[in-house]
């Protein structure tokens, strides 16, 4: 199992508020092997973006990671110090952020910004930097290389400057690439490029990549594997083809009626009644079951998980047990 | 680029005729100017007489025409109180303000930049919170009590720098300069910490309240992101992006403080323009009073215009409106 790149075990992320704790992510395990593509999905504010700046070590305060670890390659990175993490970051974790219009500092030139992170990381003097990074706009697709490596982010278009900020990301050729909703703020049509960019480059290179979004479409084009989130729990998590076509939680198959199909003959698109919890009132049980169609007793009582080891699996009483009754109570809880 | 300057000097021009207008009019209706000119005995003739020379019967366009073309090449009349050419005084005493308003501008910036940045980011620390405290006092305290308790303390306690007067200056050309000797350099302090304690506290807030917008941005994030040091993000990327408002502020308040000057000034018995202006108002010495007025205006005016165009130097965005896009 040495090609695991990165390995979160029952990842706990809390913000401690004036009316209380909340659990933004809770008891999350997910691993991602050397070149695999894991998609997380989920609503907004389902944990997955969370999850993304805990491994980067960028929560916000007062967020705090409360429990679990990571590892990055074997090396403990949960508890490592600013400093520490300041070398991780950008060397061995790149990061992609959502909008590649406020990602660039408007008023660095993109070349500038490219030097700074290339010799932040690598012994390059500034030619031999600038060289390299010329390297990587070419080879994130920018043309004119030579002239526009002087230009600054608002001199480029928003698909442009997402291939910058991928080229920033792939400046210290990292092993773990986190891309928080890259193709979001852009165009369809730019979108798709983008996304096949960004697959093309980590399957050259190897880098696994954490690919955080809430569009479907884009997981099922791009990623290897799926995590589906909700209300800061892993919902369920396994091969693209298996969330696709054979969804076992029952949150998954509404995400997956809810994909607008052009070959499917379908009237009108399902939709999941309701809406995702609010993190101050997430329900006893499972988190999804005021939503769920096939809830029942247990899953009003006891929260189902995914057992930290299996690669697949759905926190659903239904999928694991076949049954949603009150479990039989055990020995020890008659006595 | 060009269009631009030209608009923004057209609308300088503008305002300065209106200036003018009201410096005009001061002479006008401040009195009567030959009355303030000749002496008890002069004959109704010579009041005539004077009356013509000066033009004062030409028709109000006329006059104005006049008046605003001398003031352009510099020419204010002569000074009713000590019969100089108005021009000479304030070219004697402006360097002297010149200087004074440097100073204080430098000085606000070297300490007001840093201080609002450690503000901003080591928001709850005990110097964070002296910086703070410090600032409300430094803006509550009107400007000339800080000069008054500088010279007490400085000055009369310590004795270790003088309290009033310029030093001594040394003339290249027409400038007279207080900054290479050691006495003008030693008299130069007191009053431009004085004048510079408020505008201090306004740019630390300011570069404060900056920080604080700007280190929320997703670029500051993602620059952590890249991996860059805590300290350069914010000592570079975030604070560059915050010095636009610190330079409006700065050139804005350049003219505030030529203006302010008036009262350091007094206090420091500095020999500048504000000086100048203050024995003019006492002998109502209107040309000196008018050409106040107008060398202000123009400055602040100049000033504001050089905000502006270094606006567009500062933020590439407003360098050129033709964002080229190839997505």
């Amino acid at each position: 199992m040495s090609d695991i790149v990165l390995d979160v075990q029952n990842l706990r992320v809390e913000f401690p508020t004036r009316k209380g704790v909340l659990t933004a992510v809770d008891d999350i395990s997910l691993q991602i092997r050397r070149g695999e593509i894991l998609g997380m999905v989920g609503e907004s504010g389902a944990g997955k973006s969370m999850t993304g700046m805990s491994i980067l070590g960028l929560l916000e305060p007062p967020g705090r990671i409360a429990a679990g670890t990571i590892h990055l390659s074997g090396d403990r990175i949960d508890d490592l110090d600013d400093r520490a993490m300041q070398a991780v970051r950008g060397r061995r974790i790149g990061a992609i952020f959502q909008d590649p219009l406020t990602s660039l500092n408007p008023l660095f030139r993109v070349g500038d910004q490219l030097v700074e992170t290339i010799r932040l990381h690598t012994d390059l003097d500034k030619a031999a930097a600038r060289e390299r990074a010329k390297d990587l706009m070419r080879e994130v697709g920018i043309p004119a290389v030579e002239e526009r490596i002087d230009s600054y982010p608002h001199q480029f278009s928003g698909g442009m400057r997402q291939r910058i900020v991928i080229a920033l990301a792939l400046c210290a050729e990292p092993e773990l690439i986190v891309a928080d909703e890259p193709t979001t703020a852009l165009d369809v049509s730019i979108q798709a490029q983008i996304t096949a960019l960004l697959k093309r480059l980590c399957r050259e290179r190897g880098t696994a990549v954490m690919l955080v979004t809430h569009d479907m479409g884009v997981i099922a084009e791009t990623a290897d594997r799926v995590a589906v989130m909700y209300a800061g729990r892993l919902a369920e998590i396994g091969s693209v083809d298996d969330l696709v076509r054979r969804p076992r939680h029952p949150y998954t198959t509404g995400l997956m009626g809810s994909i607008p199909s052009l070959r499917k003959d379908v009237e009108e698109l399902q939709m999941i009644p309701g809406s995702m919890p609010r993190l101050n009132a997430i329900p006893a049980g499972c988190a999804f079951n005021p939503r769920c169609a096939h809830a029942g007793p247990r899953c009003r009582a006891d929260v189902p998980r995914i057992a930290r080891e299996e690669t697949t699996g759905a926190a659903c009483w239904l999928a694991q047990t076949g049954s949603v009754d009150t479990a039989p109570l055990t020995q020890g809880e008659i006595a | 680029m060009i269009a631009f300057l030209l608009k923004r000097t057209a609308n300088a021009a503008f305002v300065m005729l209106a200036v003018a207008l009201l410096a005009f009019l001061i002479f006008r209706f401040f009195g009567d100017p030959v009355e303030m000119m000749v002496n008890e005995q002069a004959t109704l003739q010579d009041r005539i007489e004077l009356r013509e020379r000066l033009g004062l019967n030409d028709g109000f366009v006329t006059q104005y025409t006049r008046f605003v073309t001398n003031a352009v090449q510099g020419d204010f009349g002569i000074s009713y109180r000590n019969q100089q050419d108005v021009m000479v005084l304030i070219k004697e005493r402006f360097p002297a303000t010149f200087e004074l308003v440097l100073v204080a501008t430098v000085i606000s910036l070297v300490v007001g930049i840093p201080a609002g940045v450690i503000t901003a980011v080591y928001r709850d620390s005990r110097l964070a919170n002296m910086l703070q405290l410090g600032s409300i006092i430094g803006v509550s305290l009107p400007s000339f009590v800080v000069g008054i308790l500088l010279i007490l303390a400085f000055s009369v306690s310590l004795g270790w720098l003088p309290a009033f007067g310029r030093g001594d200056t040394v003339d290249i050309g027409w400038w007279s300069t207080g900054l290479l000797t050691p006495s003008g350099r030693a008299a130069l302090i007191l009053p431009a910490l004085s004048l510079s304690t408020f505008q201090v506290t306004l740019v630390m807030r300011l570069v404060r309240a900056e920080m604080l917008e700007t280190l929320r941005a997703d670029y500051i994030k993602f620059a952590r992101a890249r991996g860059v040091p805590k300290a350069r993000v914010q000592w570079r990327h975030a604070l560059r992006n915050c010095l636009m408002p610190v330079i409006t502020l700065t050139g804005m308040q350049i003219g505030n403080l030529i203006a302010f000057a008036l009262v350091t000034e007094t206090v420091f018995q500095w020999p500048g323009m504000g000086m100048l202006f203050i024995q003019a108002v006492t002998f109502v010495d209107l040309p000196v009073m008018a050409a106040y007025l107008l060398i202000v205006s123009f400055i602040f005016v100049a000033l504001n215009t050089l905000v502006d165009i270094t606006y567009a130097w500062v933020d590439p965005r407003l360098r050129d409106d033709t964002a080229r896009g190839n997505g």
